[in-house]
């Protein structure tokens, strides 16, 4: 079995490696520094980390202004209170005047669990995605967050980086290398593809492995570049397997899913089915309860694979 | 440095300047940018370290305008200091102007910060101060922020923050004009006692005739000299100062003049 890593835990150690490489790298948080792991860059760099108490709206202001006088700040918090929270203050502060700030938020998607609705973000891809300016990645496992957060750091501009609460097992070796605004295939087959970012990565895998056995081969991409999106990984899905499902952590108004949906009804109309919360808000209950609840797993991206290539061979007659 | 006599004819002439810009732009905010007028005319000709040549110039003063609307008497004082020629003035608010609606730090030479949504410059401004502590760096952060737009949470985030940072190099003026769109702040939501309130968030606090050159000078001054804490500069101010129609007048809140007014006006400004 993988080796599982918390998204979270990973960026917490990749703050501090790259805080010894740049020294004008600044990280704020509110109130959520032992959860984000912020707390670990602030006990290696005290002189550099900021606690703006609960007040995320002001912190954004902060990183902003920061960012201005030459600082690279690094800003984080659950993602809830990081995305729809300061919706205005990020697209005016940060995206506006495309400023240099980092927004890397944890505890995404309702995977958070117990917590319940009110912080399970599951609009916040949208809402960033929504933004001028604005690059959003959601990484598939550790490796990536490492190579994402990294990246990040090292270009000019906004960004919004969505990681998650759970241990999660790695879907990439070292070897993998991330780039932005292209998706990496995971797994090549013929009658289908599954474009998947986050969590949804791996359970694509195990969905393509169930799909196999049915004389099924479907191929799987990793969206975790959703904005810049792949057009041509999705052009080219829609050409050779006919048939698409998307597969995110978030609802699916909106996120990765409609990303898609819009490159492929502007460029190649193709039966597709997405895989996300149904337009609801969350709930408490553990993590795996409110994954298969929402039909976030393996099985209901089985059945949506099932069900597009129902549409693709209606299409073919 | 700059003697009072000239000051106060720079801020005439900033003042003629916004006139002509809103008069010609047809649309813009008039009220709030004569009432915050000799703050920033004072400001940029008599208090701040700047330099026209470079607005990129690392050692320099920052200034925020938090209340972004007020703008076009921004645009006229960075114009008279060489950011950028008089003839950018009257495309205000025209398509492709480096003179945006509200200001925007990417096209306007000058400009340190884009605001216009009330209550988010003050945190940059904070943001700015912060970033001077970390690399002890001698330049100093200015603000100007509105009555109304203290009427927002963030303003109040923002003062704390700043306080508990001990952001002594940073100095606000709330310009308090009193009026707001829908009418009286007193009336719309009430925001006194004011000074009150900075004080008790841990702020040193000034209170002035927000058109007295000479006291606007020694608050700065004052500002500087303090350690520890930020200042609150609570500026009394008349919206739409020196233009007999437009003073403590709420339709001038966002009301263009139209020729004949602007004609007016001008005599009044001569």
């Amino acid at each position: 079995m993988a080796e599982m890593v918390a998204t979270r835990d990973v960026y917490g150690k990749a703050l501090i490696k790259l805080g010894k490489i740049y020294p004008d790298m600044v990280v704020l948080d509110a109130d959520t520094a032992s959860s984000t792991r912020t707390q670990w860059f602030s006990q290696e760099f005290p002189e550099r980390f900021f606690n703006l108490g609960i007040s995320e709206a002001n912190m954004i202001g902060y990183a902003a202004g920061l960012s201005t006088c030459g600082k690279i700040p690094v800003v984080s918090a659950f993602a809830c209170f990081g995305s729809g929270r300061v919706y205005d203050q990020v697209k005016l502060s940060v995206c506006w005047p495309k400023l240099n700030v980092k927004i890397i938020v944890t505890h995404a998607g309702v995977s958070v669990g117990e917590d319940g609705a009110s912080h399970q973000a599951i609009d916040d891809i949208n809402l960033m995605r929504g933004l001028p300016n604005m690059t959003v990645i959601v990484p598939a496992d550790g490796i990536e967050t490492e190579k994402a957060v990294r990246y990040a750091i090292e270009t000019q501009g906004p960004f919004y980086i969505r990681l998650g609460r759970l241990n999660l097992p790695l879907v990439f070796d070292d070897t993998y290398e991330f780039v932005l605004g292209k998706m990496h295939a995971l797994r090549e087959g013929t009658d289908a593809t599954i474009i998947a970012c986050g969590l949804m990565v791996n359970e694509s895998v195990k969905a393509a492995q169930t799909l196999s056995e049915q004389g099924i081969n479907v191929r799987i991409l990793n969206a975790s570049s959703i904005k810049p999106i792949d057009k041509q990984a999705i052009i080219l899905a829609a050409k050779e397997t006919g048939a698409i499902v998307t597969a995110e952590e978030h609802s699916i108004i909106g996120g990765l899913g409609s990303a898609v949906a819009e490159v492929l009804a502007e460029h190649l109309p193709t039966p597709m089915e997405r895989v996300g919360v149904k337009d609801t808000f969350g709930q408490s209950g553990t993590p795996k309860e409110l994954l298969r609840i929402f039909g976030l797993d393996a099985v209901s991206i089985v059945e949506a694979v099932i069900k597009v290539l129902g549409r693709k061979t209606q299409k073919g007659r | 440095m700059e003697d009072i006599i000239n000051l106060k004819e720079r801020a005439k002439e900033v003042r003629r300047l916004v006139i002509n810009m809103i008069t010609e732009a047809n649309s813009g905010h008039p009220g709030g940018s004569l009432s915050m007028t000799d703050i920033i005319t004072t400001l940029y000709f008599s208090i701040m370290n700047h330099s026209a040549a470079n607005p990129a110039w690392e050692e320099r003063d920052r200034f925020v305008l938090s209340k972004g609307h007020a703008c076009p008497a921004y645009y006229a004082v960075l114009s008279l200091c060489g950011y950028f020629p008089a003839s950018e003035l009257l495309k205000l608010r025209k398509l492709g102007s480096i003179l945006q609606g509200h200001p925007d730090s990417k096209v306007t030479p000058g400009v340190d910060f884009s605001t216009g949504s009330l209550g988010q410059g003050l945190s940059a401004a904070c943001g700015m101060a912060l970033a001077g502590k970390i690399d002890k760096k001698d330049y100093r952060v200015y603000a100007i922020i509105g009555d109304g737009e203290s009427q927002e949470g963030q303003i109040w985030e923002a003062a704390m923050s700043a306080a508990h940072f001990k952001l002594d190099n940073l100095c606000v003026f709330l310009d308090c004009n009193k009026l707001q769109i829908d009418g009286k702040v007193e009336d719309i939501m009430n925001i006194e006692p004011v000074i009150d309130k900075w004080k008790a968030f841990g702020w040193n606090t000034i209170q002035i005739d927000g058109h007295s050159i000479e006291e606007i000078i020694e608050a700065a001054g004052i500002a500087h000299k303090t350690k520890g804490k930020p200042t609150m500069i609570v500026a009394d101010t008349i919206k739409g100062k020196c233009v007999s129609f437009m003073e403590g007048k709420v339709c001038f809140h966002g009301t263009a003049p139209n020729r004949e007014q602007e004609q007016q006006a001008l005599r009044e400004l001569e």
